[in-house]
């Protein structure tokens, strides 16, 4: 959309992107909180540091660290941090994911919701295995 | 079914308003109606006036799209039927300037296509008298889903990258590089890395959806724009990793 006015149409009508445009579709909606989203990954893999390093520095720090992640504002910003986790993972596991990958299956193209629930069998074998070793 | 149904058609005549305003027209409400023909009633009875694109009236040549109830539509493939008892809002297709009424200028996008090279590429030419090059069916399938596309433009008035950054590339004619780079006769994939993988190319692109969601054909362009994204993102790591014969 270059801006210059062509002589034969010297009076083209721009109307300009509301600034709430993102409310007007569902989907617009979902992709501004989807790009919201990785802030909430940069978060979880700041919290996942910060962990790994009051496991390091031994059991006081580790109890320290525990207490922090229990207290009222922390449950909050997690909870609200898994929530657009989930989404983050949901849009690439079932949406992106499928329609991304070609899969092949003895010379035929599977269909994107055969990746799709591929993906999701993966998904629940990783949750099991995660499960298995700490709860085991 | 109530016999008649209104149509509010957006006017904008560039000679005498600043803004475009609404026109309402009460026109009959038939079942195989669809919105292109309210267009043409409102045309030949009512106001001759009014400017708008067509041609086909069956959803081939990509002319009449235009925005139905917010929605990217194409108007000839869109039933009035649908929206009773209305009324019915028609609107020029968003993010393209209007010209006129519901004509917009898609130059935007006529520049663009060609940056992508749309056509079969060869390393050597060869002669007419060698003859055709054969394809198999399966290596047919592989592109024929993007060469479906009809150049309407829904796409783009569905896609709010394109909305907020002019340089974006689009996603038809993402699609249509795909439907070239895919071809098992073309050799020209590497001639169009350089504007596809740029970053108005396909990582302007935040995967939204739209653009598949309204188009009529089932191109699926977010699909193509995803996919060379994991063919560039390969190709980058090769060109990284593996010594240039190997590539």
């Amino acid at each position: 959309m270059k801006t210059e006015h062509t002589p034969f149409h010297p009076r083209w009508y721009r109307p300009r992107v509301p600034v709430f445009w993102w409310l007007r579709r569902r989907s617009y909606l979902l992709f501004v909180l989807r790009e919201l989203s990785s802030v909430f990954v940069a978060w979880f893999v700041v919290f996942l540091l910060l962990l790994v390093n009051a496991v390091a520095q031994g059991p006081e720090d580790y109890r320290r660290f525990l207490d922090w992640s229990a207290t009222p504002g922390m449950l909050l910003l997690n909870v609200v941090a898994l929530c657009f986790i989930l989404l983050h993972a949901v849009t690439w596991l079932f949406t992106l994911s499928p329609h991304a990958m070609v899969v092949r299956l003895r010379g035929r193209r599977l269909p994107p919701a055969a990746i799709g629930a591929g993906n999701l069998v993966a998904w629940m074998l990783a949750s099991a295995l995660a499960a298995f070793l700490i709860l085991g | 079914m109530a016999d008649r149904i209104i149509l509010r058609v957006t006017r904008y005549r560039p000679e005498s308003d600043t803004e475009p305003t609404t026109q309402e027209h009460e026109i009959p409400l038939r079942k195989e109606w669809s919105v292109l023909d309210g267009l043409n009633h409102i045309k030949d009875h009512l106001d001759g006036t009014l400017s708008y694109r067509w041609s086909c009236r069956m959803g081939v040549c990509g002319s009449c799209g235009m925005t139905v109830n917010g929605e990217p539509k194409l108007t000839c493939a869109t039933f009035l039927g649908d929206y009773a008892p209305g009324p019915v809002r028609v609107e020029p297709l968003s993010n393209f300037p209007v010209v006129r009424d519901l004509v917009v200028d898609i130059g935007d996008f006529m520049r663009k296509l060609p940056r992508v090279k749309p056509w079969l590429i060869r390393s050597e030419q060869e002669p007419p008298a060698a003859g055709e090059y054969p394809q198999l069916p399966a290596e047919r399938e592989e592109y024929e889903q993007f060469s479906m596309c009809i150049n309407c433009m829904l796409c783009y008035a569905a896609c709010p990258v394109y909305a907020l950054d002019e340089e974006f590339l689009g996603p038809a004619a993402i699609a249509l590089a795909q439907r070239y780079n895919l071809d098992s006769r073309d050799q020209g994939a590497s001639e169009r890395t350089d504007v596809l993988s740029a970053a108005e190319g396909i990582w302007a692109c935040t995967f939204v959806g739209e653009c598949s969601a309204v188009c009529p054909k089932d191109v699926d362009p977010a699909g193509a724009i995803q996919r060379y994204k994991f063919t560039a993102a390969m190709d980058s790591l090769k060109a990284l990793l593996l010594p240039r014969g190997a590539r």
